[in-house]
């Protein structure tokens, strides 16, 4: 590595600019906190939302409606206003312990750079579960993926990587992607469930039928064919009978999961089955001078919940370099 | 156009390693793929690991490839920036008939030639490995074998030939072949090439080239597919060594090791099939895998999965390679090289040149040419990430920056399609398989690709 030394130092670092990650950002601000550094991968400060080009964002944090993109910006000028400081396009590499400091590695286009923090807050969000994950049998052609990269393909590069996807999942987030194909004049063949119901609010189903898109329940995804891009699928029904789908894509939608790997790189304590750190009643993980704003203790959340939980913990993070929170 | 001297017909794992070969001893080469990139067929996916021979048939040509092969990477690799994973090896014995049968192991591997092999009793197996399941009994520990980048070597090797002056011709699948007695006449979709020897290296399709253009081949592939599982980097901490099972007659078993790249990755099944395009995973072969993975590495219960892949291995009738010179036709056939090629083929590209000479021909031997150092993907080495003015990371996941995509895309040997890509990068091939990246990726090889990531909307 280039550049061993230490940088910056700051009281609180958080990582990820997302919902939560800005409301926490501009929470500790408010509060007083003298040095809030945030470091994110993406370019551009917001999160997820800065690639949901549909309403309705923003209800709870700004009173009123706003596309993701238009919500995203709004927080980041918020956080910037509050004096928030911002690494973007930035990578965290490393999460090391020196002393009493938290020291986060990074790397950028200027090189790798490290950052001594007191207190680390990790606001990582989530993803998808991407097909391999989710041990999809079949080939591995064009034309597979997770909502969340649909979405960046339409609205940060206006390209359309299919035109007759098979949408699989009925999570709140599938009926978004098919907002999403119609911006891109996809029409997606079917859109399946493995449950015998939809995982959403019931009457949302209207959507699907009201873009004339055939909904299967019972039915799972056994089989992807295609080469160099997808051709079919083959279901398998709850009855036992498989059946063949002509599509030039396989979008799998929701199954949202913590983005956790740098906590579990950082060495701490893990819950196997919620696959995000151990958490305290103030949100700090089995090493305390670590916080995570875990956003996904229910099912995944709309960006305003991630925006108000970031602001609780920022409440925890601050009392903590007050020396007014308990010892762990 | 000039006649070259041998034309290579595939460019897997042994085509590149025979580009080579024959380019340094002073050969006109000539590489004819049908895929649009290097590895495309078997070669993609494999294990990774670097045999030292120990398990392999003694006195055998694949005993005799397998130690030149690593003889001549251990010789080779800091010229050509190749990573080695120095892990070491341990055939473990989980039950009392497995232990029976590890003297058999050892004495094999003394009579192959590895001499450096010892016994681990269950305690010693523990103290090097304190996160293998309980039922380890004793295990042989062959300390030579490593894990390497499966793919940067083959681009290293094709790249010399083509510095020595090559010709590599991508979509070059040989439609139909003509022998005029002193040379071959061979029509590609890319035009007709001449060369005065083919060598025969198509891998899986072996058998129906030596059939289609020779007349009849000696021998028939049998794909067989191996599925792999591969874990998220948080496992790699839990595992040095690699684990091997106690070989059977049909297979080596399943493996558990460290990747290059810093996951763990367990597999192969070993399952025949007819189809030598497809290699499918099926749901039940993972699920059955990572229970295997679990037993022996139990710290591995909810470890994230981070892919799963399936290769095809062309095996053929018969367990050992098949290579034969045809001196009266100019033709030499490399077939039947299963998982061992990735490691062998460099001693097979010397066996093969040894066959060339005897049919009487021989060249001046060029100068080992300059090439670039290899970019390096292994992560026990500096990542590009690392110096400064790599434009961004754009696969988070895997840490690639903007500038090692830039660099894969263009030079000598540019990637042919994503696959080709992600082989020199591993772009897309960490725990989000592109959730974060696919859309980038898109974008930074337009027009590049004849199949592509993304295509412009339509109207709605």
């Amino acid at each position: 590595m280039s550049a061993p030394v230490i940088d910056v130092e700051v009281e609180a670092l958080v990582v990820g600019a997302g919902p939560a990650g800005l409301g926490l950002a501009t929470r500790l601000k408010a509060s007083g906190v003298a040095s809030v550094l945030v470091v994110d991968r993406e370019a551009g400060a917001g999160g997820n939302p800065r690639h949901c080009g549909h309403p309705p964002f923003g209800l709870r944090e700004f009173g009123r409606v706003l596309t993701g993109p238009a919500y995203a910006r709004r927080l980041a000028e918020r956080a910037v206003r509050a004096g928030v400081a911002f690494r973007l396009a930035t990578n965290v590499v490393e999460i090391a312990r020196e002393g009493a400091a938290i020291v986060v590695t990074t790397t950028g286009d200027d090189g790798v750079r490290r950052i001594a923090a007191r207190r680390l807050a990790l606001a990582t969000g989530v993803r998808e579960t991407p097909r391999a994950a989710r041990l999809v049998s079949g080939e591995r052609p064009l034309g597979v993926l997770t909502t969340g990269a649909l979405q960046a393909f339409v609205y940060l590069h206006g390209v359309a990587p299919f035109r007759r996807p098979l949408v699989v999942g009925t999570e709140l987030v599938a009926l978004s992607s098919l907002l999403t194909c119609r911006k891109i004049g996809a029409a997606p063949v079917a859109m399946v469930e493995e449950q015998a119901g939809p995982q959403c609010w019931p009457p949302f189903m209207a959507l699907p039928r009201l873009l004339g898109v055939p909904l299967r329940y019972g039915a799972k995804v056994v089989d992807i064919v295609g080469g160099p891009r997808v051709r079919r699928a083959t279901l398998a029904h709850a009855d036992g009978a498989s059946s063949e789908v002509a599509c030039d894509g396989v979008l799998f939608t929701g199954r949202f999961t913590p983005e956790a790997s740098l906590a579990r790189a950082a060495g701490l304590t893990m819950d196997p089955e919620r696959g995000r750190p151990v958490l305290d009643a103030f949100g700090r993980t089995s090493d305390p001078r670590i916080f995570a704003a875990s956003v996904l203790d229910r099912s995944v959340e709309t960006a305003g919940w991630c925006w108000s939980r970031g602001r609780a913990i920022a409440d925890h993070v601050a009392a903590d370099l007050a020396g007014r929170l308990p010892p762990p | 156009m000039a006649i070259a001297d041998v034309a290579i017909i595939g460019a897997g794992a042994v085509g590149c390693a025979m580009a080579r070969r024959f380019a340094l001893e002073g050969a006109k080469v000539l590489v004819l793929e049908r895929g649009a990139d290097l590895l495309s067929g078997a070669s993609k996916a494999n294990s990774a690991i670097l045999h030292t021979g120990f398990d392999a048939p003694t006195g055998s040509l694949e005993h005799a490839c397998v130690q030149a092969g690593y003889a001549e990477y251990m010789a080779i690799r800091d010229g050509l920036n190749l990573p080695v994973l120095e892990t070491g090896a341990m055939v473990v014995a989980w039950s009392a008939a497995e232990q029976a049968a590890l003297d058999g192991v050892e004495a094999q591997a003394l009579a192959n030639g590895v001499e450096d092999v010892r016994r681990l009793s269950a305690a010693e197996i523990r103290a090097r490995e304190p996160h293998l399941g309980h039922g380890a009994r004793e295990a042989l520990l062959v300390p030579r074998e490593h894990v390497i980048d499966p793919w940067s070597p083959f681009l290293a090797y094709l790249l010399q030939a083509k510095a020595l002056g090559a010709e590599i011709l991508f979509g070059g699948d040989v439609a139909s072949a003509r022998f005029e007695g002193e040379q071959w006449a061979l029509q590609t979709p890319r035009g007709r090439r001449r060369a005065r020897v083919v060598i025969n290296c198509a891998g899986l399709y072996g058998d129906l080239v030596d059939r289609r253009l020779l007349g009849a081949s000696a021998f028939e592939i049998r794909p067989r597919k191996g599925q792999f599982v591969v874990f998220d980097k948080a496992a790699a901490s839990l595992l040095r060594t690699i684990v091997l099972p106690v070989p059977t007659e049909r297979t080596k078993g399943v493996v558990l090791c460290r990747t290059a790249f810093g996951n763990v990755l367990v597999g192969p099944t070993a399952e025949e099939q007819q189809d030598r395009d497809g290699a499918a995973t099926d749901e039940a072969a993972p699920r059955a895998l990572i229970a295997r993975a679990v037993e022996m590495l139990p710290a591995l219960e909810g470890m994230p999965v981070t892919a799963t892949y399936a290769g095809l291995r062309p095996a053929t009738e018969e367990k050992g390679y098949r290579i034969a010179a045809t001196p009266d036709r100019n033709w030499i056939t490399v077939g039947g090289i299963r998982s061992t090629g990735m490691t062998a083929a460099l001693g097979i590209a010397r066996h093969v040149y040894g066959l060339y000479e005897g049919m009487g021909r021989s060249h001046a031997p060029a100068a080992a040419p300059e090439i670039e150092p290899m970019p390096n993907l292994a992560e026990h080495r500096p990542r590009d990430w690392s110096e400064a003015g790599h434009g961004g990371v754009v696969c988070h996941c895997e840490l690639v920056t903007r500038r090692e995509i830039e660099r894969a895309l263009t030079g000598p040997l540019p990637a042919g399609d994503f696959g080709g890509l992600r082989r020199r990068t591993r772009c897309a091939m960490g725990r989000c398989q592109g959730f974060h990246c696919l859309a980038r990726l898109a974008a930074l090889t337009e027009g590049r690709f004849s199949a592509p990531l993304a295509t412009p909307p339509e109207a709605a």
